[in-house]
């Protein structure tokens, strides 16, 4: 057994949580003061992840390039594959924001969605 | 291959004021610049003073071309609409001791001809430079002492001369000389420029040019200068520019007007060994802030908006203009260090005399252009002015630069009339020289430069090859 | 001279927040001016989430908090919005004139809201000596870059400041394929949300130094390296801890100030350590009917508090107005 520190984020008032963990699952948390921080203990430990916002090139409309988000989080893991993803999307209508871009992004399971307008 | 029948080597404020008297006559003349743009080296970081010509020593080179420079610029800038102004300067003396030391520099000055000379009372320093230290008993005051904009003259120059005829290449580093009968050959990377006669105003490279043709007599050294620019809000500081009294290597740390409008504080002075050491340190800081500070007490650390340093090109206590009889036809304009900027012209008309000297026959042009059209500024002209302007031209009314209230106009303008990097904008139009430092009209400036010049974005330069601002584009 | 009720200079969240909320409150005759072709301000370029968590119970990224705010704003018809309009004049007596494209114009204005945000604090007001090559850019620059631009600043990258924007530019540069040597801050903890150091920092691996800062800047065309130094409680460096770190990007997070040029100009009082306008109260200058709000009152640590405050600016404005 092992015992990781983490600070909670799901609020501004950042407990330190005390993680005793073996082979990716939690056994036991420390100095959580919500359900929150136990919740995000276990997430975090066994399988983190994160929304990834970034930024897609738009060849119409009257930007360069058109922020995009996931709509849920994914796996911290599968950050810089979604990264290599994002850097070959090229835009050949113009979006508004909202609009689904990648319907199943890297087969996820999750959109890949524009979060501005790219007409003027 | 053409000869040229002189090249000058050196494109900073003597390279260029040489060209400009020379335009007038029927020479075919080339002005090499190794780096990617003119007023690139020395002349980039002059503080833009145009001295009075008070404590130079009696005698010397420098006394006499910068009395005669003073006078010579008012006439030229009003020719190349370029503006001079004159806040005057004065010295200030602390203690009885430092009173007789001014009238002492007060006799000289008259001696050299320098007009308008008076000591002035406390009195008339309250009611005329109020900030002055208290401490300060009274001053000599200089009517002559005026501010320019440095890198703006120089362009102003190269543009005049360019539209007299002579030839501008810059990326153009001369690395060897080869002395001919016909005169000198000049290699510059793949490229060779033949000329009768070379006028070497290589700044801080200027014994290595020499060396290039077997001079090796003077040594060029460094003499760090770091100077600090104030917030334009502080502009009325100081109402002239306010010197100490002078040290034998250096005029001590001023208050010094800007031709933009920012106070500037500095310099330090101290000979290094690295001619491309611009680094600036916390001492020079510290030390440039508390000497300061002793003249105008209510300067302020938390004002300053951008450090430099810049490099004076040292050889000796004097400047070094001659006919090197050595390498006949070879002339060396050398160690033109302080007061070089207010001499540069005065520089230019020895030279010509020297060139007349070593034969050269020297034949007016029919039509010389001397007049060269003012380029706008609009932090410089009025409202109505810029609504008249808009009117004629509605990108007068982009602004791009927030800070200093730049248009895009003005930046297409400037690339128009030769800036190829974002300092040569800078330079010309003060686009990015305010408190944000750019980081509002970076990416405009970038794009307008890319725009008109038809390279890609990710080769704009901050100051040539080298100095991209980016590395990637993801387009690319 | 036009006359126009109310004025509001600045298009970004404080800009809208206080015209919809002038608008709300009475004001008939509202003319918003925005330098940028675009409404949004700064939080186009802000493509991260973290917004709208106090105010829409929403986690939101820069560009969707500000598209709410765009869509309310375009659809009262008594708000005009005039883009690329950048003012140049106030005075006192609220007589203001604006630049754009063809046109200078000058109005009078009952009252006037400055909403102007801030910019970012530069490399000598933290004193860094050294050289100046490229390379060196404010946090904000370079997210206005990659992600607006689509042009990356650099590979090796040291970042000065642990805030928000330097954290969340060092995810951001990690992401687009850069490398992220360090983040160097001064004081002891961090100055951003904890949340930021998680994911932006501690997620890559980035080193993050506390207790230390550069003390020298390296490199004549590019940037080649920092000198990084620990320093003591009062910030002094402390002599034998030196290091350096290659790079090609120096990036700075060092703080915000209001940005009040204009409402200086027109003779208010600004406090000399802070430059916000000097008040007796939430979104007043001391030149009665011109109100200041979002960051060009007081540097926020997040947009929802920026709305909020501003929404207060135009109320006052309204009030203001209809005493005249």
């Amino acid at each position: 057994m092992k015992t990781k520190n983490i600070i909670c984020i799901e609020c501004p008032q950042g407990c330190l949580l005390s993680v005793d963990h073996e082979n990716c699952k939690v056994l036991n948390i420390r100095g959580a003061k919500c359900p929150k921080g136990t919740a995000y203990a276990i997430t975090e430990m066994e399988d983190p992840v994160r929304i990834l916002t970034s930024a897609v090139l738009s060849e119409a409309g009257a930007l360069k390039m058109a922020p995009v988000r996931t709509n849920k989080p994914i796996p911290k893991k599968d950050l810089f594959r979604a990264m290599d993803e994002i850097k070959k999307i090229r835009l050949k209508v113009p979006v508004r924001p909202g609009d689904v871009i990648d319907a199943d992004f890297l087969g996820l399971g999750v959109k890949l969605i524009s979060t501005r307008g790219t007409t003027s | 291959m053409n000869v040229y029948d002189i090249a000058i080597i050196g494109g900073g404020v003597v390279g260029t004021a040489i060209a400009r008297e020379l335009a007038r006559y029927r020479l075919r003349v080339a002005l090499l610049e190794k780096e990617t743009e003119l007023a690139f080296g020395v002349s980039k970081s002059n503080s833009g003073i145009i001295h009075p010509g008070t404590s130079n020593p009696p005698g010397s080179l420098k006394a006499k071309l910068c009395v005669e420079g003073n006078r010579l610029t008012r006439k030229i800038a009003k020719e190349l609409g370029i503006d001079v102004k004159e806040v005057g300067e004065l010295i200030v003396a602390f203690s009885e001791e430092d009173l007789a030391r001014l009238h002492e520099i007060k006799k000289d000055g008259e001696a050299l001809g320098v007009p308008g000379l008076k000591i002035v009372d406390r009195a008339w320093l309250d009611k005329h430079e109020p900030n002055l230290s208290k401490e300060v008993i009274a001053a000599l005051y200089a009517p002559t002492g005026a501010i320019i904009s440095p890198y703006r003259w120089v362009y102003d120059f190269a543009e005049n001369a360019a539209r007299n005829g002579v030839e501008i290449f810059t990326d153009t580093k001369v690395e060897s000389i080869i002395r001919k009968d016909h005169g000198f050959e000049l290699i510059a990377g793949a490229r060779t420029f033949k000329a009768r006669r070379v006028i070497n105003a290589a700044g801080l490279y200027a014994d290595e040019v020499c060396g290039m043709v077997g001079i090796r007599d003077f040594k060029i050294t460094p003499r760090k200068g770091e100077e600090f620019l104030l917030d334009k809000k502080r502009e009325n500081i100081t109402n002239h520019l306010i010197f100490p009294i002078h040290t034998k290597t250096s005029k001590g740390m001023l208050v010094i007007k800007t031709s933009d409008g920012n106070p500037m504080i500095g310099p330090t002075a101290e000979d290094i060994s690295d001619k491309e050491d611009l680094s600036t340190s916390r001492e020079g800081f510290e030390k440039v802030l508390s000497s300061v500070k002793r003249l105008v007490p209510s300067i302020n650390g938390d004002d300053v908006i951008a450090y430099f340093a810049g490099l004076r090109p040292v050889a000796g206590d004097d400047f070094i203009i001659r006919h090197e009889d050595k390498a006949p036809g070879f002339i060396t304009v050398a160690g033109i260090q302080s007061p070089g900027l207010t001499s540069a012209p005065a520089i230019a008309l020895y030279v010509v005399g020297i060139l007349k000297k070593s034969g050269l026959r020297l034949k007016k042009k029919i039509f010389f252009h001397k007049h060269r059209k003012k380029e706008v500024h609009l932090f410089a002209i009025p409202l109505d002015a810029t609504k008249k302007l808009i009117e004629k031209d509605a990108s007068y009314g982009d602004i791009v630069c927030r800070c200093e209230m730049v248009s895009a106009k003005e930046v297409r303008d400037a690339i128009k009339r030769g800036a190829r990097t974002m300092d040569g904008i800078k330079f010309r139009t003060r686009c990015q020289s305010g408190r944000c430092h750019g980081s509002f009209c970076t990416t405009r400036v970038m794009k307008i430069l890319a725009e008109e010049t038809g390279a890609p974005v990710t080769s704009v330069t901050k100051r040539g090859c080298g100095s991209e601002i980016v590395k990637e584009d993801r387009s690319k | 001279m036009r006359e126009r009720d109310l004025v509001i200079v600045g298009g970004g969240p404080a800009g809208m927040a206080a015209a919809i909320s002038a608008h709300e409150n009475g004001v008939k005759d509202i003319l918003l001016l925005e330098r940028d072709q675009y409404l949004g301000g700064i939080l186009n370029q802000c493509v991260h989430t973290g917004f709208g968590i106090e105010y829409f119970k929403e986690v939101l990224t820069g560009p969707e908090y500000a598209e709410r705010f765009v869509k309310k704003v375009r659809d009262i018809p008594s708000i005009e919005i005039s883009l690329r309009s950048f003012v140049v004049r106030l005075s006192r007596d609220r007589v203001l004139t604006y630049l754009k494209p063809g046109i200078l114009e000058t109005i009078k204005a009952k009252a006037v809201i400055m909403a102007t945000g801030c910019r970012e604090k530069t490399r000598e007001m933290v004193h860094i000596p050294g050289t100046r090559p490229a390379g060196i850019f404010s946090a904000g620059l370079a997210q206005k870059l990659i992600n607006v631009e689509g042009l990356l600043p650099g590979k090796e990258v040291v970042v000065v400041g642990s805030g928000d924007i330097g954290l969340i530019m060092a995810r951001r540069f990690t992401l687009e394929g850069a490398k992220v040597k360090a983040v160097i801050e001064i004081q002891a903890e961090t100055r951003g949300l904890i949340r930021n150091v998680v994911q932006c920092v501690e997620d890559f691996d980035i080193p993050l130094y506390f207790n230390h800062k550069i003390s020298r800047i390296y490199g004549s065309d590019r940037v080649e390296k920092v000198h990084v130094v620990r320093v003591d409680k009062d910030h002094n460096e402390i002599s034998g801890s030196g290091f350096d770190i290659t790079c090609d990007t120096v990036l700075l997070s060092v703080g915000l100030i209001p940005e009040n040029e204009l409402i200086e100009m027109a003779g208010a009082e600004l406090d000399r350590k802070t430059n916000s306008p000097v008040s007796d109260g939430l979104n007043k200058t001391s030149i009665p009917g011109i109100f200041a709000c979002g960051n060009s009152f007081k540097v926020y640590d997040i947009a929802d508090s920026v709305t909020r405050d501003s929404e207060l600016a135009g109320k006052l404005a309204a009030e203001y107005i209809r005493g005249l």
